[in-house]
C-alpha cells in the first residue's frame, strides 16, 4: 500500500490546530513554533505531492477510498489530477507564509491558529475530494472559521459587518449548492456521492440545464462571481493579513473549484447550456472588478477588487469550455493565488508600518522597506499578465480560448489589462516612490526576517512559473484533458 | 394472564429507574442535609448503570407488544428511552451545583418519575396508556419548571406550562375519545383497520387527527402551540430547562411520528399537509423571532421551536428514509442542545444571569467552556464536522427525496437565519470585551464531566456515521 499522502495533507493542519490547543494560552512562543512546524510540514509534503505527481500518465493519483457510510454511498475518497494538484501546492505555499506572516500577532494567537488551520484543513480536503458529501463536508469547515477568524482578529471598523456578510453570502451559497447535489445523488439513481461513478450518470439535458445553476452559481458564490461578489472585498479588507491571504490566495480558488468540479463535470450539458450567458457576468466581473479597484483610495481595497477582476478571468476561463480557456484557468488559479498572497502580504506589512492604507497619504516607503516594494512590483508586473511572469502564461490562454469562439469578448476584457496597469503603477508610484510624508519618518522601520523570508518566497515562485512554465502548464494541461473527456472533446 | 421472567424484559429499563428512583428517596431521608449533592452523582452513576444493565432488554428485529397490547417492544421505543435515560444523567450533572435545585432529592426523584413517563410514552401501543404516559411525563415536568418557589419567574413558568399542558392535554384527550367511539378499541395497532371497516366518513378522522395533533404540538413546541416555551425554558432552573427542551420534545416527537403513521395510514394525505405546514411555520417563526432575543435562553428556546420545524420535515415527507432522517436527528438535537442548556447552566450559576451580555469575553474568562459552547452552537447551525450538519444533511436529503424540493430549500433559507443568530453569540463570546475578564468562570467537576462528554458525542455523531446512521434506520423501521 502507498503512503496515504493526501490523507496526511488533508489533516496536517488539523493535527496541529489540536495540539496547539493543548498549549496553555499565555505561553505564545511555543505556540507560534508549532505553528511554523506545521506550516513547514504542509508545504514539504505538498511539495513532494506537486513533484512526484506523474505527468504522463495523467489520470487521479494518490487515491484513496474508504467507505464512510456506505448505506448511501459515502465514502471518503481522495485523489488529485493535474487540475488541483497545483491547488495543493498553493494552499501549502499560503499556509507556510501565512504563519509567517502571523508571527506578531499578540491577541490568543492560539485560538488564531486553530482557527486557520481547521481552515486550511477544510481547503485540502475540498481540493482533493472525490466524493461530494466529502467535498461539501469540507467546504463548509472551509467557511466558517473565516468568521471567527475575521471578527476577531480583523480591522477594527469593519470587522463585524464583513465577517458575517461573507460567511452569510458563502453559506447561501454553500446551502443553495447542497440541494443541487442532492438533487443530482436522487436523479442518478446510483446511490453513490463518488464523483467518478455520478460523472457517467448520463443525467437527462433537462435536468442538467435546471440544476446547473444551482451547483454553478452555489460555489462560484465564492469564486467572487458577479453578482455575488459584494462580500469578498469587504471580507478582504476586514480580514488580518494572513486570513486575507488565505481568503483571497485559497479560498476564491475554492469557489471556483467546486464550480468546476461539480458544475461543469458533471453536468457538462447544463454547463454548455448557460455558459453564452454566464460569460457575460464574468466579462462583468473582469472589466467592472477592474475599474472600481482604480477608483478605490483604500489600499486593500484595490487589491480586493482586484482578486475580483482576476477571479473573473478563472471563470472567464471555464466559460469558454475549451483548452485554452481551462488551461489559462487552471494557471490563473495558482497564479493569482501566490500573486494575490503576495499583494496582501505587502498590504499587511505596510500597515502594520504606517496604520494607514489611504493611498494618497503614503509615499516613499521603497526607502524604508525596499523588499516590500520589489515584491508589490513583481506582483503587479504579474497582475498586469507581464510576458516572463506567471500572469501571463496565464492570462494569454485565456484570452486565447475567448478569441476562438467570442472575439468582441476577448477584445473588451483586454481592457481590463490596461485598467490593472493603472492602477498598479499608481500605487507603485504613490506608496513606494516619491517622497516620505514626515509624520512617518522616525517610527516607519524595515520589515523583519520571516516576512522577507514570506514575500521572496511568493515572489521567487511567480517568477519561476514565468519563465519555465513547464514546471506548470504540462501538469494542468494533463488536468484539462480530465475536464475535456467530460465535455465530449470540445 | 401469567407472569413469568420474560414479561418484565422488555420494561427492565422502567422497573430499573423505578428502582433508582425508591434509592434516591431512601437517599433523600438518610443521609445528612449536607450530603443531598451526592446523590446527583447516584442519580447519574445510576442512569449509567441502568443504560448498561439495559443491553439485554433490546427488542428483537420484529416487534412485539406485550403486557396485553399496553407497550409495543420496538426498537424505535427502546432507543429513545436510551437517549431519555442518558439525557437525565447529564441533567442531573448539571443541576448538582445548583444549591435549590441538585441539593435536593426530590428534583432527582421527579426528574426520574418524568423519565419513566417518557420511557413509556414512546412504548405505548394504547390509547389509556399513552394518556397516563403523557400525563406521567408532564406532572412532573410542572413541578420542575417552577422549582426555584421563591422566584417569580420560576413560579410564572410552573403555572403556565401547567395551564397550557392541562389545556392541550385534554383537548387531546377529547380526540382519543372519538377515535375510540370510531374504533371500538383502544390499541392504537387496531384502530386503523377497525375505522376502515366501519365505513367512516373521511371528515371525522380527520377531525380528530387535528384534535390528537394540538396536544403533540404542545410536546414538541410546534406553531402554533409553542407560545409557552420561551416564557417556560426563560423560567426554569436551566438545567430543567434544558431537559424540558430536550428529552420531553423528542418524547413528543416520537409519538407523533407512530400515532400518525400508525392511526391515520388513510388520511396521510391530510396530515402530511397539516405537518409540513407546521414544519415551514415552525421553522421560519423560530429562527425569525430567535434573532431579536437578549436573553440567551430564549434566544436557545426560540431555536428548539425552529429545530422541531427541521425534524417535522423528517414525518411530513412520509417515507421510510423521512423518518430515519428524523429520529437521527433528534438523536443529535438531544445531545447538542442538552450541551448548549448545560453550558448557559454552567455559567449562568457563576454570572448569575442570562442575558447575552452576560457572555461578553467569555472566550478570555474561560477558553475550553467557550470552545464547548463554540461546537454546541455551530453543531446547532448545522456545521461540520459536527453532528448537526450531517442531520440537517439527511433531512433536506429526506425533502429532496420525496420530491419537495421547496422544502427543502426553506429549510436551508432557515438555517441561514439561524447561523446568524448563532454566530451573533460567538461574536459575544469571543470578540466583546467586558469588564469581568479577570473573573475566571470556574466549571465545577460534574458539569465539566457532562460538557465533556457532550461535546465529544457532538463531534463523534458528525464524524463516525455509520453506527448512528443504523441505529436510526432499525429504529425508523421499527415504526411500519
Amino acid at each position: 500500500m502507498q503512503f496515504p499522502i493526501l490523507t496526511f495533507i488533508v489533516f496536517t493542519p488539523m493535527a496541529a490546530g489540536l495540539l496547539i490547543l493543548l498549549i496553555p494560552g499565555e505561553r505564545k512562543r511555543e505556540v507560534r513554533v508549532a505553528a511554523l512546524a506545521a506550516g513547514i510540514i504542509a508545504l514539504v509534503l505538498t511539495v513532494w505531492l506537486y513533484f512526484s505527481y506523474d505527468v504522463a500518465a495523467g489520470g487521479y493519483q494518490f487515491v484513496e477510498n474508504y467507505p464512510w457510510l456506505p448505506a448511501l454511498g459515502i465514502s471518503y475518497q481522495v485523489g488529485v489530477d493535474g487540475m488541483n494538484t497545483p491547488l495543493v501546492l498553493l494552499t501549502g505555499v499560503v499556509m507556510f507564509t501565512g504563519v509567517l506572516i502571523s508571527w506578531n500577532i499578540d491577541d490568543r494567537p492560539r485560538e488564531f491558529f486553530f482557527f486557520l488551520f481547521l481552515l486550511a484543513t477544510g481547503v485540502f480536503g475540498v481540493f482533493v475530494a472525490l466524493d461530494l458529501f466529502m467535498l461539501i463536508f469540507f467546504y463548509e469547515i472551509a467557511v466558517f472559521p473565516m468568521y471567527l477568524l475575521i471578527a476577531i482578529w480583523g480591522w477594527k471598523v469593519t470587522r463585524e459587518y464583513a465577517a458575517m456578510k461573507l460567511t452569510l453570502y458563502l453559506f447561501i451559497g454553500s446551502v443553495i449548492a447542497l440541494i443541487g447535489i442532492l438533487a443530482m445523488y436522487f436523479a442518478s439513481g446510483l446511490g453513490t456521492f463518488n464523483m467518478l461513478a455520478l460523472e457517467g450518470a448520463g443525467f437527462s439535458t433537462t435536468f442538467q440545464k435546471i440544476w446547473f445553476p444551482f451547483v454553478f452559481f452555489g460555489f462560484a458564490v465564492l469564486g467572487g462571481i458577479f453578482p455575488f461578489h459584494n462580500w469578498s472585498p469587504d471580507g478582504h479588507v476586514a480580514a488580518p493579513t494572513a486570513v486575507s491571504m488565505f481568503h483571497a490566495g485559497v479560498l476564491m480558488k475554492l469557489g471556483a473549484f467546486a464550480a468546476l468540479r461539480v458544475g461543469i463535470m458533471l453536468m457538462p450539458e447544463g454547463a454548455k447550456f448557460h455558459m453564452p450567458w454566464i460569460i457575460l457576468l464574468t466579462l462583468v466581473n473582469v472589466v467592472y472588478g477592474a475599474f472600481i479597484a482604480s477608483v478605490q483610495s483604500d489600499f486593500k481595497y484595490v487589491i480586493g477588487f482586484s482578486s475580483v477582476s482576476h477571479m473573473g478571468l478563472v471563470l472567464m476561463g471555464f466559460a469558454t469550455l475549451n483548452r485554452d480557456g481551462f488551461l489559462g484557468a487552471g494557471v490563473q488559479m495558482f497564479s493569482h493565488g501566490v500573486m494575490t498572497a503576495l499583494f496582501f502580504a505587502v498590504v499587511g506589512l505596510v500597515y502594520d508600518q504606517v496604520h494607514t492604507r489611504e493611498i494618497p497619504s503614503l509615499g516613499g516607503l521603497s526607502k524604508v522597506m525596499p523588499l516590500v516594494a520589489v515584491a508589490f512590483i513583481v506582483g503587479g508586473l504579474v497582475s498586469m499578465g507581464m510576458p516572463g511572469f506567471s500572469g501571463f502564461i496565464a492570462e494569454f490562454p485565456i484570452f486565447m480560448g475567448l478569441w476562438r469562439d467570442n472575439p468582441l469578448i476577448a477584445i473588451i476584457a483586454a481592457i481590463s489589462i490596461v485598467i490593472t496597469a493603472s492602477y498598479i503603477f499608481r500605487i507603485v508610484g504613490q506608496v513606494f516612490f516619491g517622497k516620505i510624508p514626515d509624520k512617518f519618518k522616525d517610527h516607519v522601520h524595515d520589515i523583519k526576517a520571516f516576512d522577507k523570508i514570506a514575500l521572496v518566497f511568493l515572489s521567487i515562485i511567480l517568477i519561476i512559473v514565468g519563465i519555465y512554465p513547464s514546471i506548470l502548464v504540462p501538469l494542468v494541461d494533463s488536468g484539462v484533458n480530465n475536464v475535456l473527456r467530460l465535455l465530449g472533446g470540445a | 394472564m401469567i407472569l413469568n421472567a420474560s414479561m418484565f424484559l422488555p420494561i427492565l429499563p422502567e422497573i430499573l429507574l423505578v428502582a433508582l428512583g425508591a434509592v434516591v428517596l431512601i437517599l433523600d431521608l438518610v443521609l445528612p442535609k449536607k450530603q443531598h449533592r451526592n446523590i446527583g452523582w447516584v442519580t447519574a452513576a445510576g442512569m449509567g448503570v441502568i443504560l448498561l444493565l439495559s443491553i439485554p432488554a433490546r427488542p428483537e428485529t420484529e416487534p412485539s407488544l406485550v403486557w396485553g397490547g399496553m407497550l409495543r417492544h420496538d426498537w424505535l421505543g427502546f432507543s429513545f428511552t436510551m437517549l431519555f435515560i442518558f439525557g437525565a444523567g447529564i441533567t442531573a450533572l448539571f443541576a448538582m451545583d445548583f444549591k435549590k435545585l441538585g441539593h435536593r432529592g426530590e428534583f432527582y426523584l421527579l426528574m426520574i418519575v418524568s423519565t419513566i413517563g417518557m420511557a413509556l410514552m414512546v412504548s405505548a401501543a394504547d390509547l389509556v396508556m399513552l394518556y397516563l404516559a403523557i400525563e406521567t411525563t408532564a406532572i412532573p415536568l410542572y413541578i420542575l419548571a417552577g422549582f426555584f418557589i421563591r422566584d417569580d419567574k420560576s413560579t410564572e413558568a410552573g403555572f403556565k406550562y401547567f395551564l397550557f399542558g392541562a389545556m392541550t392535554s385534554a383537548i387531546m384527550l377529547y380526540g382519543f375519545s372519538l377515535l375510540f367511539g370510531f374504533a371500538g378499541t383502544t390499541n392504537i395497532y387496531q384502530i386503523a383497520q377497525s375505522v376502515r371497516e366501519g365505513g367512516l366518513p373521511a371528515g371525522a378522522l380527520i377531525g380528530s387527527m387535528l384534535l390528537v395533533l394540538v396536544g403533540f404540538s404542545f410536546k414538541i413546541a410546534g406553531v402554533p402551540f409553542h407560545f409557552w416555551s420561551p416564557d417556560v425554558y426563560e423560567g426554569s432552573p436551566t438545567p430543567v430547562a434544558g431537559f424540558l427542551s430536550t428529552a420531553s420534545k423528542a418524547a413528543g416527537f416520537v409519538v407523533l411520528l407512530r400515532f400518525m403513521m400508525v392511526v391515520f395510514p388513510d388520511i396521510t394525505l391530510q396530515w402530511g399537509a397539516v405537518i409540513t405546514a407546521m414544519s415551514v411555520a415552525t421553522m421560519t417563526l423560530g429562527n425569525l423571532l430567535a434573532l431579536t432575543q437578549k436573553n440567551i435562553k430564549r434566544m436557545l428556546a426560540y431555536s428548539s421551536i425552529a429545530h422541531a420545524g427541521y425534524a417535522l420535515i423528517g414525518v411530513a415527507v412520509i417515507s421510510q428514509v423521512g423518518v430515519s432522517s428524523m429520529v437521527y436527528y433528534l438523536i443529535v438535537y438531544l445531545v447538542t442542545n442538552l450541551a448548549a442548556f448545560g453550558i448557559v447552566a454552567s455559567c449562568g450559576r457563576i454570572t448569575g444571569s442570562d442575558e447575552m451580555t452576560a457572555y461578553y469575553g467569555m472566550s478570555r474568562r474561560s477558553p475550553w467552556l467557550a470552545l464547548a459552547l463554540l461546537v454546541a452552537l455551530l453543531s446547532l447551525a448545522g456545521m461540520p464536522p459536527l453532528g448537526g450538519f450531517v442531520a440537517k444533511f439527511f433531512v433536506f436529503a429526506a425533502a429532496v427525496d420525496a420530491n419537495m424540493i421547496w422544502l427543502a430549500v426553506i429549510g436551508v433559507l432557515n438555517a441561514i437565519i439561524g447561523m446568524y443568530y448563532y454566530l451573533t453569540v460567538l461574536k459575544y463570546v469571543y470578540l466583546y470585551r467586558s469588564e469581568d475578564e479577570e473573573k475566571p468562570l470556574l466549571v465545577t467537576r460534574p458539569q465539566k464531566l457532562a460538557i465533556t462528554v457532550l461535546t465529544v458525542g457532538i463531534i463523534l455523531i458528525g464524524t463516525v456515521l455509520v453506527p448512528w446512521f443504523n441505529w436510526a434506520t432499525t429504529a425508523a423501521a421499527s415504526v411500519f
